[in-house]
């Protein structure tokens, strides 16, 4: 197996989940209670990773990260070298693609949370920001295990995006989808079935936990 | 500056009648404000502005010398910097939260020592020793609406506001906690707002009661006053009961009590321990008219009186009788004619027990 590229969609997986939790809370926040009559655009611009093709999602953010573009050459002149095919560039290709997969548990969780609830810590003295880290954060629970592993597993089997953006560099961008690819190429068959193998077993294992702790939450399988 | 409670607001919904209130009132340590009405009259929303938890479009909210809300010079208090208790219809107590834990919730600011004290203090007020540690969904509803009164108290709030406080109670321990909330409220010396749409929740805690109806605020005045001297025919139809007299509970046996009002004696249901000072309240529509002289019937009060006002009021008629104290009957015109009733002509007004109902007063 190769340990390498395992090491690498690990520790990919942790820091999509890792920033999701943080980027993808704020968003899910301001979704769920901002009264802006315009938020389903930002609601649907989240869900787009969902239905569209990872290799035009992949395209259009290495299209973006590129040297041509404002914000690649931003990168290259801050950090010193260009932003697609390295492993920062991969990462920020995995929060977007996997943001609706955090953000849509994390709102779905707010969205639970009795508003009536909300109102009483407010007149209770207590700020917004500290009513959503000591009330919301609590009840929504759930939502947010759900949405950081979901974001993790789904990262975990990323492969289009990660072709396009990140190419297949050997310790940097070469994640196990990929490493599988290749191993079928050249007619390794026991080595991907190892790895794949390993991919499936993870996966059921994140779902497992997922569907044991609510089903509530994320449902992918109809509310009993 | 005067201490008062300055509300004058707009506040509108779509598909709805706006909501327009104007009020004022003088506010006492413990003044209890009630504003009455039927569901969908738009008390909740005056308290909820009150509260900071709904922004009238126009209008200025000014409780002692505080402005909360001025529309025209564009100050917007948070409900966050009100200190006020709120305590919502469900109560919304915190379900993550321990009885404790709820208490505590809104004393932040304290350190962890004084915090303590506090808990300890309401608790024992409230009378919910141990279950300091239960979670809500353990209690009943009455250990509800204690931790949730106990939690809006905890941070000593400048007002309190209490949407319909004892509406998601069952008859009998809604009937017990009224006079219980009553007697709190005085002890707590803490002015407060209570919405209900009971009349007799209104009597009971009541020192100045604002009606409403359809959006606006029909009449302010004292309770009793406002239910027995309703300003408008329309006051008189969401109130609902027309007469709020003063009586002396005399004997109370089995439930059936004996009360005095201005030397007529009237028999009327009531709990046990309502205690001798009384409002009793009769609906007009509940007192039968009898020629004087007429022979027995079930009810179990019939006063002798004479006819001092007959006033029509579309198909029926109000027929005012003094036995002592003025009573107000609902009849039809048909029954006035056959009655020939006229101002001075000697009736027996009869009224069921069951249709007196005793409410207990607080002697001043």
């Amino acid at each position: 197996m190769n340990w390498t590229a395992i090491w690498v969609t690990f520790k990919l997986a942790s820091l999509t989940a890792g920033v999701l939790l943080i980027v993808g809370l704020l968003i899910a926040y301001w979704l769920t209670f901002s009264k802006w009559r315009w938020k389903f655009i930002v609601e649907s611009v989240v869900a787009l990773p969902l239905v569209l093709p990872p290799t035009v999602l992949g395209f259009y953010i290495l299209v973006a990260i590129g040297p041509h573009s404002p914000v690649g050459r931003l990168y290259s002149d801050l950090v010193g070298h260009p932003l697609p095919f390295t492993f920062e560039g991969l990462l920020l290709a995995s929060i977007l693609y996997s943001l609706p997969f955090a953000v849509q548990p994390f709102a779905a969780a707010f969205e639970q949370v009795d508003r009536r609830l909300i109102e009483a810590s407010w007149t209770l003295g207590v700020s917004k920001v500290a009513t959503f880290f000591k009330l919301i954060v609590p009840l929504s629970m759930a939502g947010l295990v759900t949405g950081a592993v979901l974001s993790f597993a789904h990262t975990l089997g990323e492969f289009g995006v990660v072709l396009m953006v990140g190419g297949n560099i050997e310790g940097e961008t070469r994640t196990v989808s990929i490493d599988i690819y290749d191993e079928v190429q050249v007619l390794n068959y026991a080595g991907a079935a190892k790895t794949a193998l390993l991919l499936l077993a993870v996966s059921y294992g994140v779902l497992l936990l997922v569907y044991a702790m609510n089903r509530k939450v994320w449902a992918v399988w109809p509310q009993k | 500056m005067a201490a008062e409670m300055i509300i004058d607001m707009i506040k509108t919904y779509s598909g709805r009648v706006p909501i327009q209130a104007r009020l004022r009132y003088d506010v006492e340590a413990s003044t209890v404000l009630i504003l009455f009405g039927p569901s969908g009259s738009g008390k909740t929303t005056i308290l909820r502005s009150v509260a900071g938890l709904e922004w009238p479009e126009e209008g200025r909210i000014q409780f002692l010398s505080r402005t909360w809300l001025d529309t025209k010079s564009g100050i917007r208090v948070s409900p966050q910097d009100r200190q006020i208790g709120y305590m919502p219809q469900d109560y919304a107590l915190f379900p993550t939260y321990s009885v404790a834990g709820n208490i505590a919730y809104g004393l932040g600011a304290l350190a962890s020592q004084d915090r303590n004290r506090r808990v300890a203090e309401v608790v024992e007020l409230f009378q919910l020793q141990g279950l300091e540690a239960a979670k809500p969904r353990e209690l009943s509803g009455g250990q509800q609406q204690r931790v949730a009164l106990a939690r809006a108290v905890a941070p000593r709030p400048q007002l309190l506001l209490l949407d319909e406080p004892l509406s998601a109670l069952d008859a009998p321990t809604r009937l017990q906690l009224r006079g219980e909330l009553r007697s709190l409220l005085k002890q707590l010396a803490l002015p407060s707002i209570i919405v209900t749409h009971d009349w007799a929740e209104a009597l009971t805690m009541g020192d100045v009661m604002a009606v409403m109806g359809e959006g606006q605020i029909h009449q302010v005045g004292k309770p009793h006053e406002v239910f027995s001297r309703p300003a408008d025919a329309e006051v008189a139809r969401i109130v609902g009961v027309e007469m709020v007299v003063q009586g002396q509970v005399i004997e109370n046996e089995n439930g059936l009590a004996t009360v005095a009002v201005n030397g007529t004696r009237l028999k009327g249901l009531s709990s046990d321990a309502i205690g001798a000072a009384v409002y009793v309240c009769i609906r007009a529509e509940d007192v039968v008219l009898e020629p004087a002289g007429s022979g027995m019937t079930s009810a179990r009060n019939h006063l002798k009186g004479v006819v001092c006002d007959i006033a029509p009021q579309g198909v029926m008629v109000q027929v005012t009788i003094d036995c002592g104290f003025l009573l107000t009957a609902t009849v039809t015109r048909r029954a006035v004619e056959d009655l020939c009733l006229v101002p001075g002509v000697s009736v027996i007004a009869a009224i069921k027990a069951g249709a007196v109902h005793l409410v207990p007063r607080s002697v001043a």
